[in-house]
């Protein structure tokens, strides 16, 4: 009964190894031109994923986050691995969105909200006096739900976050500007109109230019808060397609709603309900054999 | 009836009732202000009739009718007025006669009774003079330094006169260029050469250095003195040339009238002009109104003093409320931490804006004027002292008081315009790496610039029509000067200004002859209308263009 549930809800978990294929297959059916350089993707999901291979970049220890009198996280401890890619799931209002906001520190903006414990980038810990948040955040990179450009031309986006460190060069930030936007894959779709308002973009063009000015900043980890959520099926393959290719360079970590995106794209995978963490391990471990039963009842669809 | 009241169709026919009521009032409004300002610059026909006065005697009588009115023949009668008895209204008629210089009063009232029929003789002229108001009558003769050039009658006296009166307004118009720019500059000089010195005195330099000074200032001082003494022969040789024709004409009546040709603007014949002459006649006259200088106490000649002034202290204003306003509101939404403190401040702000102008007025005398006019003068300007230079109403204090005036409206859609910006946008710069100061100048302000321009159209249509804190402040009736000119510091904020809507009030309250001044004071309102229009005009323009340029950001 179980198993026949989890093939239905998960994409058939069993299969995941062949999963990226199948999809890259959509993805290179879907756009020939963007992505027809790209070659098949090294990653293989049949040896086994083991946090004691990894090198840990983010290390989360006894973290409780308050909203005022309101307890949003509780005790949550967990490593992120370098250049992989975590999932976070959970149903909405778990606190998965939060605690991605406790790493590049976007839950100061809120007035009443208050940390204990630590979260460690390379062993530092990132809410010491000491720490410019402006450099953290230069470090720790964010891509939002909704694509959020700014209202200037597409090549002053990409470039927005250069010229705050003080690049002038032309040839430099040209260079860097075509980079981040191949790396983006959008390159050769606004290649001829750099300098039009980036407004003139689709959602999903918005969403990739986004990824383009994350990057160009060159961070060592990029957090995607839901930044498929808002999207049309094919854009979101495109995403899912870039964040593959990101994971080369970045560790990245994803929230997302939509549990067959955390498997198709996730080598690592948490679980969060109400605030804790559940459960927390290799994506195709997670999906099909989870040793908690409250990710088994979220996974089969139980509630959330 | 009852399903009628359920549809919603009595709201739908009482909002757009509402809104009919109002278009209804605005074009009225506006039109009432148009006929009666656009008309006066029409050249009227002059009439020609005999009236019976009250002691029995006729006069002829030649002038333009500006209205009638039907009155009871029994008020009549009570004014001195013999009447048949069987009548019971009579109608009189309003004549525009002009020559005050001849009979006094240039407006005058006659009844209908006894008048015999109107003419309208080809070579009626009305003449539009320096002095004494205008002048109706015909031509007798064009005299050259007292020989008679050419007689009425003759062929080619109307082509000579226009030709003199030409070559006089050309020599007057050159007089006042030199007097105003050639004598004002030197004037500016030597005051400036006075005020340096002084300075030097108070500041206690020693008798040796003075005298060194003096020496320098005098060899200046005799300078300006030739060129004084060469701009000046100038202007007596024009003023010369200016004396040499006068032209004799006859009033009505038939009084022979020499009337100097310096002292003649203009000389038409309306009933021998065809529509498009009058129509030539209408727009000179218009383009006249607008760029000229005011004469006869404002009752005659332009207003272009009061339109430049209104312009110079609108764009004061706005240069000083945009920046104060915008940090202030940028203070109050971004940093200020949201709070008890910070609502009262809100509060006192908002309210700001519903204190009568008046009021601003009353401050901006005491404090702006007195008290820091007052103490810039004793810091900055103490060799001009006794005469105040900021100590006094001028344009920098009128343009500060309205500054403070429509600080409110900037504020309030400053912020709400910051409020719009999408927290998405802020949280993409500053996950960036941007520091706040960062994203607010680089993102967010840039984004509310379509607010803050709305904030700034309202506030000049406000500053642009305030006339009561103006007259504590600065705006007078009869400024000598432009507060922009070429003399150094070119822009004279301590000047005092003339201004439009001050303008209205003083030609329709404050004139000694209220006939000639009404349709001039429709006249004004009417360019004042149309200056801000088009100063919104602008604004608004500015403001689609930010907008569309920040078009999907607030979607």
């Amino acid at each position: 009964m179980l198993e026949t549930t989890d093939v239905a809800e998960t994409n058939a978990p069993t299969e995941t190894a062949d999963s990226a294929a199948q999809y890259r297959a959509v993805v290179e059916s879907h756009d020939n031109s963007a992505r027809s350089d790209a070659e098949p993707h090294p990653h293989d999901r049949t040896e086994s994923m083991s946090m004691e291979n990894e090198t840990i970049k983010l290390e989360v220890e006894n973290l409780n986050l308050y909203y005022g009198e309101k307890r949003a996280l509780n005790n949550i401890s967990l490593d992120i691995p370098e250049k992989k890619v975590t999932a976070f799931i959970g149903p909405s209002g778990c606190g998965k969105s939060t605690l991605l906001r406790c790493f590049n520190r976007m839950n100061d903006l809120v007035d009443s909200c208050r940390i204990e414990g630590k979260i460690l980038l390379d062993g530092d810990d990132i809410y010491r006096k000491s720490v410019d948040v402006a450099e953290l955040r230069r470090q720790i990179g964010m891509v939002f739900q909704k694509p959020n450009p700014f209202p200037k031309s597409i090549y002053e986006n990409v470039a927005y976050g250069l010229r705050l460190q003080g690049v002038k060069s032309k040839r430099t930030l040209d260079t860097v500007v075509e980079n981040s936007l191949r790396g983006a894959a959008l390159w050769d779709e606004v290649k001829d109109r750099l300098h039009d308002n980036a407004f003139g973009l689709s959602g999903g063009q918005q969403q990739r230019l986004v990824i383009a000015r994350a990057i160009a900043i060159e961070p060592e980890v990029i957090l995607l808060d839901e930044p498929a959520s808002a999207l049309d099926p094919i854009s979101t393959l495109k995403i899912e397609e870039l964040i593959y290719e990101l994971k080369d360079k970045y560790t990245i970590v994803i929230v997302t709603h939509n549990m067959q995106q955390a498997a198709r794209v996730s080598d690592y995978t948490a679980f969060m309900y109400m605030g804790d963490l559940i459960e927390f391990g290799d994506t195709d471990t997670l999906f099909t054999n989870p040793t908690e039963k409250q990710t088994e009842d979220y996974i089969t669809g139980r509630y959330g | 009836m009852k399903t009628w009241l359920k549809s919603g169709a009595p709201w739908i026919w009482l909002n757009g009732g509402a809104v009919a009521l109002c278009v209804v009032m605005v074009v009225g409004l506006i039109g009432l202000i148009a006929v009666r300002g656009f008309g006066h610059f029409w050249p009227a026909d002059v009439l020609q009739t005999t009236i019976v006065d009250k002691s029995g005697e006729q006069h002829v009588i030649l002038g333009e009718r500006v209205r009638s009115e039907t009155i009871p023949a029994a008020v009549a009668r009570d004014g001195g007025y013999s009447l048949p008895e069987d009548v019971e209204l009579v109608t009189r008629y309003l004549i525009k006669q002009g020559n005050r210089d001849v009979s006094g009063r240039d407006f005058n009232w006659y009844m209908e009774t006894g008048m015999a029929d109107w003419e309208y003789p080809e070579n009626a002229m009305v003449i539009e003079r320096r002095e004494w108001g205008g002048f109706y009558g015909f031509p007798v003769a064009l005299e050259q330094e007292g020989e008679v050039l050419f007689n009425s009658s003759e062929e080619g006296f109307w082509q000579a006169l226009d030709e003199a009166v030409e070559r006089s307004v050309e020599l007057h118009d050159e007089i006042t260029h030199i007097e105003k720019v050639d004598i004002g500059r030197i004037n500016h000089e030597l005051e400036r050469i006075r005020l340096e010195r002084r300075r030097m005195e108070l500041d206690g330099a020693d008798a040796s250095a003075l005298a060194e000074a003096d020496a320098e200032f005098s060899a200046r001082k005799a300078e300006l003195d030739a060129q004084y003494r060469q701009v000046k022969a100038e202007r007596d040789e024009l003023y010369h040339q200016l004396e040499r024709d006068t032209l004799v004409a006859e009033v009505a009546s038939g009084t022979q009238v020499n009337i100097p040709l310096h002292n003649i603007v203009r000389v038409t014949r309306p009933n021998a002009m065809g529509v498009v002459g009058k129509m030539g006649q209408y727009l000179e006259r218009f383009w006249e109104f607008l760029t000229d200088e005011p004469r006869e106490a404002n009752t005659e000649g332009g207003i272009f003093p009061a339109i430049f002034g209104t312009i110079t202290m609108v764009l004061v204003m706005s240069i000083i409320v945009t920046p104060f306003g915008v940090l202030a509101a940028i203070y109050l939404r971004e940093y200020a931490k949201q709070g008890p403190v910070l609502r009262l401040i809100r509060i006192s702000v908002y309210n700001l804006a519903g204190v009568p102008s008046i009021v601003y007025g009353v401050f901006g005398l005491g404090f702006f004027v007195y008290f820091l006019g007052g103490s810039i003068d004793e810091l900055f300007y103490p060799e001009s002292l006794p005469a105040p230079t900021f100590g006094t109403p001028g344009l920098f204090w009128a343009s500060l008081t309205l500054a403070l005036l429509t600080l409110p409206v900037v504020i309030v859609s400053t912020e709400e315009g910051l409020s719009r910006i999408p927290t998405t946008i802020r949280q993409g710069s500053l996950a960036l790496g941007a520091t706040k100061s960062e994203t607010l100048w680089k993102v967010v302000v840039p984004l509310a610039t379509p607010a803050m321009m709305t904030g700034l159209i309202l506030a000049i249509a406000r500053a642009a029509g305030e006339v009561a804190p103006l007259m504590l402040v600065g705006v007078v009736k009869l400024a000598p000067s432009l507060p922009i000119d070429g003399n150094y510091p070119y822009l004279h904020l301590d000047q005092k200004i003339m201004h439009l809507g001050f303008h209205i009030y003083d030609v329709g309250f404050q004139s000694p002859n209220v006939e000639a001044a009404r349709p001039l004071v429709y006249a004004t309102a009417l360019t004042l209308v149309l200056l801000i229009i088009v100063l919104n005009l602008t604004a608004i323009r500015i403001r689609n263009s930010l907008r569309e340029k920040y078009r999907s950001a607030s979607d």
